[in-house]
This record gives C-alpha cells, sequence and structure tokens, in this order.
C-alpha cells in the first residue's frame, strides 16, 4: 500500500502506532468493546466508498462508484509518550467487506467478539482473518441471559484452529476488555516468532 | 489527475474532476477536486501518525493553505494525530483527509510516520511493553 512511500529516513524515536480490529456480527459489542477499554470518547471516521474501494482487489459485487459512506468507530490506548494502540471497529454489513482490507492491512491482529446466541454472525469474520493468516482470538460477549457455553465448546463449534484463543469477556467491562487485548497480543507474538522461524528453516 | 476524461461530460464548469474521481462528491470541492494526495500518491494509512514539523513555513501565507488544512494544522499542534483522529477531529471523511495531508506535506508543515510494515510488525521488546502497558491501565 505506501511500500513506495519515500521521505526522509525515519528517526529512531518515531511514534509508533499499533492496529488491532474488533470484529463480529452486528449487535455484538464490537462499539462497546472499543469504548470500554479506549481512553477517548470512541471517535467516529468516516470513508467515501467509491475512494475506498479503488485500491483492493476483490470489489466483486460492490459497486466502485457508490458515494455513500461508512461509518467506522475508533479508539485509543495509549502505552506511552509515542507508543499506542488503534482500536477499530470493522463495519458489519457484508457490503462493506472490502474495507476491511485496508483496515487489516498492517494489523497486529484482531479480537472477533462472538454472541452464543448467534454464533454464526461471526463465522465470516473467523474466516476472513483466518485466510489471511491474521492473528486473532475469539471474545465470547457473555450476555446476560445468554446460555453459558465453554471455551472449548465455542472453539469446537467455530472450527477454529488449533491454538486460536478463545476467551470469555464482558464488552462493557475494562477489565474485561483489557485482558481480551493481552490475549491478543501475546498470540499475535507467539504467531509471528512461529512463522518466523518456518521462514528460517 | 489524469488526462482520462472520456466519460465525463465536457459542460462549463464539469472539468475539474476526472474519470478516476467518479461522479461528483461534494467533499472533495475541499481538495480541489483531487482524490489522491499528491504527486507521490501516497495513500495514507488509518493510523499513520502526523504531526507538526519543526520550522515549517509561516502558516500565515494566505494563498497556500486552505481553512480545513488550518483546522488539521491546530489538531497537530495539540498533539501528534493519526489520520483517522484527524478525520474524526475536523468531521472530515478519510478520503479527504489524506489529500490535505499530502498537502501539509509537501508544503513541509507536517511530517508523516507510517506504521511499521506486518513484516516486521511486533518487535518483541514492543509487545511485551504494550502488553505491560495494557496491564497497567
Amino acid at each position: 500500500m505506501v511500500s513506495e512511500f519515500s521521505d526522509a529516513p525515519e528517526a529512531e524515536t518515531a511514534a509508533l502506532a499499533l492496529k488491532i480490529l474488533v470484529a463480529g456480527g452486528f449487535g455484538a459489542g464490537k462499539t462497546t468493546l472499543v469504548g470500554a477499554v479506549s481512553e477517548i470518547r470512541p471517535l467516529r471516521t468516516e470513508e467515501l466508498l467509491s475512494e475506498a474501494g479503488q485500491c483492493v482487489d476483490d470489489t466483486d459485487g460492490v459497486d466502485q462508484k457508490v458515494t455513500t459512506t461508512v461509518a467506522m468507530d475508533f479508539g485509543r490506548i495509549t502505552i506511552r509518550s509515542g507508543l499506542s494502540l488503534y482500536l477499530f471497529g470493522t463495519p458489519g454489513q457484508d457490503r462493506f467487506w472490502f474495507l476491511w482490507d485496508e483496515l487489516s492491512q498492517g494489523a497486529l491482529g484482531a479480537v472477533v467478539l462472538a454472541d452464543t446466541r448467534r454464533l454464526e454472525d461471526c463465522f465470516p469474520a473467523v474466516d476472513y482473518f483466518e485466510h489471511r493468516r491474521i492473528p486473532f482470538v475469539v471474545a465470547v460477549n457473555c450476555f446476560a441471559g445468554a446460555r453459558a457455553y465453554g471455551a472449548h465448546d465455542v472453539s469446537r463449534a467455530l472450527d477454529l484452529d488449533r491454538g486460536t484463543p478463545v476467551v470469555l469477556c464482558d464488552a462493557r467491562d475494562r477489565d474485561s476488555g483489557k485482558e481480551v487485548l493481552i490475549r491478543l497480543v501475546e498470540y499475535a507474538g507467539r504467531m509471528h516468532t512461529a512463522r518466523l522461524l518456518d521462514s528460517v528453516s | 489527475m489524469t488526462e482520462d476524461r472520456t466519460d465525463v461530460e465536457q459542460r462549463p464548469g464539469s472539468q475539474w474532476y476526472d474519470h478516476e474521481a467518479g461522479p461528483l462528491v461534494r467533499p472533495y470541492a475541499m481538495t480541489g477536486g483531487r482524490t489522491r494526495p499528491g504527486p507521490a500518491g501516497v495513500r495514507f494509512d488509518l493510523i499513520a501518525l502526523v504531526s507538526l514539523e519543526a520550522g515549517a513555513p509561516d502558516v500565515d501565507d494566505p494563498t497556500s493553505l486552505g481553512p480545513e488544512h488550518r483546522a488539521l494544522l491546530d489538531l497537530c499542534r495539540i498533539e501528534t494525530q493519526s489520520v483517522a483522529e484527524l478525520a474524526a477531529g475536523t468531521d472530515l471523511p478519510v478520503g479527504v483527509v489524506r489529500v490535505l495531508v499530502g498537502d501539509l506535506l509537501e508544503l513541509g508543515h507536517v511530517r508523516v510516520s507510517r506504521p511499521v510494515p506486518p513484516a516486521q510488525l511486533p518487535d518483541e521488546r514492543i509487545l511485551r511493553e504494550v502488553i505491560a502497558g495494557l496491564r497497567a491501565l
């Protein structure tokens, strides 16, 4: 995407931003989770669809000349001065899928929020990240009134690749959200190391 | 800007946007109809960080900067901002902000740091720092 970008050599101290996506079906709690852990009120940005559609390959069935906008919620966590984490809620509707390609470019990883009452809603997100080999964790949002399932049941029901973490969470709760992110960052680190070793051998 | 205007109806006043721009999109009036940043053709990531360039040219020069450019600079003056934050802060679509930030970069008002390429993404030290930082929240 920006590989041809040539500017002055970047200083060692250049600010660093990492991107984490929050995906899942409609109403699974994406914006809630972003809001719970973000230090800023979740912000909303709009993307013009006609413009976004130009840079991706898989826009079959998407009219590239549509000029409506799609909103994305995002939040920020500052780890320290010069190192921050940005969380982007992915647009839920299928017709905005091509936006995911841009969002996932360079992403550290993703959280797929699952609602056990509508587990099938998160299948597309699971497929998406598995195919692109983007590290993700499944966070089961434990809605009140939903039947409790164990992480193992969810893992089996989603037919997850071995090792993909499943975390039970409450998307409204800051500590719970933090825990989900920690699990994701740990897992992303393990995946990355494993790939480095693969490429060496 | 491309010269491909074959599909564009040649009415007076319609020439400033081209085939690539698709149908007329009002927000791009703020960019003079440009949908991509300057000659470099850079597409800034949503989390590309924009900060004020030390020793930037005088912003009071009224010829080069529009009100939206100034609004972006004002936000960057407070603290380094991501492209996404700038879009939310100015209530402009991301595509428009990308073009305007491209202008500011070319004019030497800002510097833009790219996110780390995915291949070298999780430096172990950084990830540990992130995990510790999250725990400490």
